[in-house]
């Protein structure tokens, strides 16, 4: 339905609100490009392998806490360096230990990196958090609750654009970050149970 | 090494970069006005044009990008940087930098969903370019110094006016470098020009 809509592109969101706690969508089949979540090399390569054209981090979504995005980014480009730096004849193993295909690592290790774009997301709530991402190598960010929940949506979503663009000019970031309001309230992870986080949907 | 810059303010920088490395020249990204500095050309990169030009007015690169058009240095706009190199915009009062002498219609062939590719036969090359096609503009029409390169089904989608090259589509996400290659050919091999010549293109423009 929504591809019949001709949405630009739609995520799959298996963090938010999943309709089938089993399996994940065949992307292939549609024409429409998906964005999927991902903690690690082997999810980001079971969604490319299922057909998603984008990723991005699952992070902790709506928390306004960066910790589990970062995690999440930092997991998935120390395996693709892992990768990288294997002989021929270790990635088989590797596939193995990480439920990925063996194609697709060597595509990984033929390319340097991830062979779609991956964004950050799930906790972004400041310019900074924005500017940390794209340092860490995210392709981009999503912003959703911490826009929205913040004190004055408009002005984040200006400042946090701007931090992504300019993400190591760090007196600018500063000045941006200045006159902002209130972000919105930060939850610390150790008091959502472990079976609640959102990022443990899909597989 | 020649010295390219790519307008970095949102959009296909990076694949930009990347097409320009692998030609064997230097990448610069361009996110301020001092940027443009001891640069041999730039390219405006495919994005959002509404976008790019809301960053263009937000860091005050406007002045210094027409600036740099004037010097007769090489300038590519591929996808949404056609339309901020056009003359005319259809349904836009107000150009972008409007340097370019074509009039161009933004998004052509549909929404995002109707991305697709083709093969296309460019003017000056023997084998088929395979094209990506993201929610692309094209060229309605084109003044009399104009050089067409390429049309598809009907709709002129590359061409050239001197200084200026521009296509619909997304040469930066395809390992064929060609017209990466093309472009880098556009910037005359001796950097320093003489006085003369200098005088010779204030003067001509």
């Amino acid at each position: 339905m929504l591809e019949a809509m001709g949405v630009d592109y739609i995520d799959e969101s298996e963090v938010l609100t999943p309709a089938d706690e089993e399996f994940h969508l065949l992307k292939n089949t549609y024409t429409v490009p998906f964005v999927c979540g991902c903690r690690n090399l082997g999810e980001a390569a079971r969604r490319i392998g299922e057909g998603a054209s984008m990723l991005r981090t699952k992070g902790e979504p709506g928390t306004g806490n960066i910790v589990e995005a970062v995690r999440h980014l930092r997991q998935v480009n120390a395996e693709v360096r892992k990768v990288v730096t294997m002989s021929e004849d270790e990635l088989m193993t590797e596939a193995r230990n990480l439920g990925a295909s063996y194609e697709f690592l060597k595509e990984v290790k033929r390319l340097g990196r991830l062979p779609v774009v991956n964004f950050a997301a799930g906790g972004v709530a400041t310019p900074a958090d924005a500017a940390l991402m794209m340092e860490l190598g995210a392709d981009g960010v999503f912003v959703g609750s911490g826009i929205f929940k913040s004190d004055h949506p408009e002005k984040f979503a200006r400042a946090i654009v701007e931090a992504t663009t300019h993400y190591q000019d760090y007196r600018l970031i500063a000045e941006l970050s200045k006159d902002l309001g209130i972000a919105m309230k930060g939850i610390e992870m150790s008091t959502i149970a472990a079976g609640e986080r959102m990022q443990e949907r899909g597989w | 090494m020649k010295r390219i810059g790519v307008l970095a303010l949102q959009g296909a920088v990076r694949e930009h970069m990347r097409s320009i490395e692998a030609c064997k020249a230097e990448a610069v990204a361009v996110k301020w006005p001092k940027d443009l500095e001891g640069l041999d050309g730039l390219i405006l990169p495919g994005g959002e044009s509404t976008a790019i030009r809301r960053a263009i007015d937000r860091y005050g690169l406007m002045e210094s990008l027409c600036e740099f058009a004037k010097t007769g240095k090489p300038l590519f706009g591929t996808c949404a940087g056609l339309i901020l190199l056009a003359g005319t915009v259809v349904g836009y009062e107000e150009p972008h930098l409007g340097v370019m002498d074509v009039v161009v219609e933004r998004n052509s062939f549909g929404r995002q969903v109707d991305s697709f590719e083709a093969p296309l036969s460019i003017k000056g090359m023997e084998v088929a370019f395979e094209a990506v096609f993201i929610r692309a503009p094209h060229i309605v029409s084109a003044g009399p110094s104009v050089e067409v390169l390429c049309e598809h089904k009907g709709k002129i989608v590359m061409a050239r006016c001197g200084q200026f090259l521009g296509c619909s589509f997304h040469p930066e996400l395809t390992d064929d470098h060609r017209i990466m290659e093309y472009f880098l050919s556009m910037v005359p091999p001796q950097r320093t020009l003489s006085c003369q010549t200098i005088q010779f293109i204030v003067k001509y423009d």
